[in-house]
């Protein structure tokens, strides 16, 4: 009896456990934020690949996103006359919702599987001791400028996704199914507040400072050569992912 | 700088590795531990390092118990410190001449001509030239060995240590890596403490030879001392003898 309990309770102290341990690494994170030395020059680095680099892809899926939303809602707002309102739809579907989640599951396929895999080579490879030996800290030379590019750049490039979405809502809106322009951009004033756009950007940063944090953790705590990079690697986006769907259900339950 | 472990215990789990492990390393000196595969010889380094703590017991570098250090003053201890490791761990995101820099960009505040300068000097030191711009993975793993040595040596460090630093590499390489080994020592007057299984190399560089085994240093003499040792343990290391007596004839 008490080996089947064992058994069964085996995942849930382990995923408690990765939790406590992924807490630790925040606090450490958060901590190395307010120390110096800054690392400027580190934080730009991961801006510019967290950010820069991920821009094609959440321009190309966001725009695919805007305009598939437009024929969807097209067809079914037709039924009742409700063509009109496909622009709005769009609008608030990517400022509330689609923007952050597409870009935040995009940028973890991109950087955040990249992390845990640069993470995991470098600590198979001993480069995180030898960061050590020579009196340099990893979660402040290594972590803290990604978790702080993953904070910082996620809004950014949610606020291209949903600019973009947009474009390609009126695009295939007022372009191949002949909304009127005008009442297709009076529609999005009229509905989209201030709100809906800064509490997507709310959303998409703690996602940036999931996938980030999640990235460093599994590479940080790699362990068995090639294959336990792969495996962190695949982790990472795993739970990074499941992680930034189930934060988006409550974090949207608490502030729409 | 002295080096000194006092009843050192360290298991993973239910695997002891050291156990109530005595040892001192003589300042100025070359240091060779040797031992099997797998027996304890890095662990036995990283706790010297303080990558590790103990389970229980002291590790004492010039009188100093690290064991009890936090994060901050087990720093200001490491700045004496360079290490060489076994794959040389080179940022390989970075260039040779950015790997060496590094250690020195990071605790002084020289000019950027300065640090210039002290790269070509280490670099020169371990006998390379014109791979400043080169990155890690451009490099035989001799060359990556002699790069992780200048970056060991970028800020003059007291004492030096060596994680199987022939493991690897071809016979005229590994003497090369002996023969810096000793000049480094000489140059410098660092202690040196190195881990090895290479019976050749070892008594060739080493003043001093300490063997590892079950945990624990059984044999620690000069190099005479050592290849005389009437231990059966130490013997059969020396001499390559695995425990069993069959011979290896006798499986084909």
């Amino acid at each position: 009896m008490v080996r089947l309990l064992e058994f069964a309770g085996k995942p849930f102290v382990l995923i408690i456990e990765s939790f406590g341990k992924v807490s630790l690494l925040l606090a450490a994170t958060l901590a190395w934020m307010i120390r110096p030395p800054y690392r400027i020059h580190e934080i730009f680095k991961q801006m510019e690949f967290v950010g820069v680099n991920s821009l094609p892809v959440v321009l190309i899926t966001g725009a695919f996103t805007g305009m598939v939303l437009a024929i969807q809602t097209y067809y079914g707002f037709r039924m009742f006359g409700g063509e009109s309102l496909v622009g709005a739809t769009v609008a608030l579907s990517m400022a509330r919702e689609l923007g952050p989640a597409i870009t935040a599951l995009m940028v973890t396929g991109r950087a955040g599987s990249a992390m845990a895999a640069e993470l995991g080579t470098m600590r198979v490879t001993e480069q995180i001791d030898a960061l050590y030996t020579m009196s340099v800290n990893p979660v402040q030379y290594l972590i803290m400028p990604r978790v702080v590019a993953g904070i910082v750049m996620l809004p950014i490039l949610t606020i291209v996704s949903d600019f973009i979405g947009i474009v390609g809502g009126y695009f295939v809106g007022v372009g191949l199914l002949d909304i009127n322009s005008g009442i297709f951009m009076a529609r999005i004033v009229e509905f989209v507040h201030l709100s809906d756009i800064v509490n997507g950007l709310i959303k998409s940063a703690v996602f940036g400072l999931i996938l980030s944090l999640v990235g460093c953790y599994k590479g940080f705590n790699t362990s068995g050569g090639a294959a336990g990079v792969g495996r962190a690697t695949t982790q990472a986006v795993v739970i990074s992912s499941v992680s930034i769907l189930i934060s988006d259900y409550f974090l949207t339950a608490v502030m729409f | 700088m002295k080096i000194q472990l006092s009843n050192v215990c360290k298991a993973f789990g239910d695997q002891v590795v050291l156990d109530d492990l005595d040892l001192t390393v003589e300042p100025h000196r070359i240091t060779v531990i040797i031992g099997e595969s797998g027996g304890g010889k890095s662990v036995l380094l990283k706790h010297i390092i303080g990558l590790i703590r103990p389970d229980s017991g002291s590790v004492y570098i010039d009188d100093v118990d690290i064991s009890v250090l936090n994060d901050r003053q087990l720093n200001e201890v490491r700045k004496n410190f360079g290490m060489l490791f076994q794959e040389a761990a080179l940022f390989d995101s970075m260039t040779v001449g950015e790997n060496v820099a590094f250690p020195i960009r990071e605790h002084t505040r020289l000019s950027k001509e300065e640090i210039d300068g002290i790269v070509e000097e280490k670099l020169r030191q371990v006998g390379l030239k014109k791979v400043t711009g080169k990155m890690p993975a451009e490099l035989s793993g001799g060359m990556r060995k002699r790069v992780g040595l200048a970056r060991a040596l970028a800020l003059n460090p007291k004492i030096i240590l060596f994680d199987e630093p022939t493991t690897g590499l071809d016979p005229i390489r590994r003497d090369d890596i002996d023969r810096l080994i000793v000049k480094t020592q000489q140059l410098t007057g660092a202690t040196c403490l190195v881990i090895s299984h290479d019976i050749d190399s070892t008594f060739k560089i080493a003043h001093k030879v300490a063997m590892l085994y079950d945990g624990r240093i059984i044999e620690y003499g000069s190099p005479e001392k050592i290849k005389h040792s009437e231990n059966p343990v130490v013997k059969n290391f020396i001499e390559g003898k695995s425990s069993s007596d069959q011979r290896l004839a006798d499986y084909v």
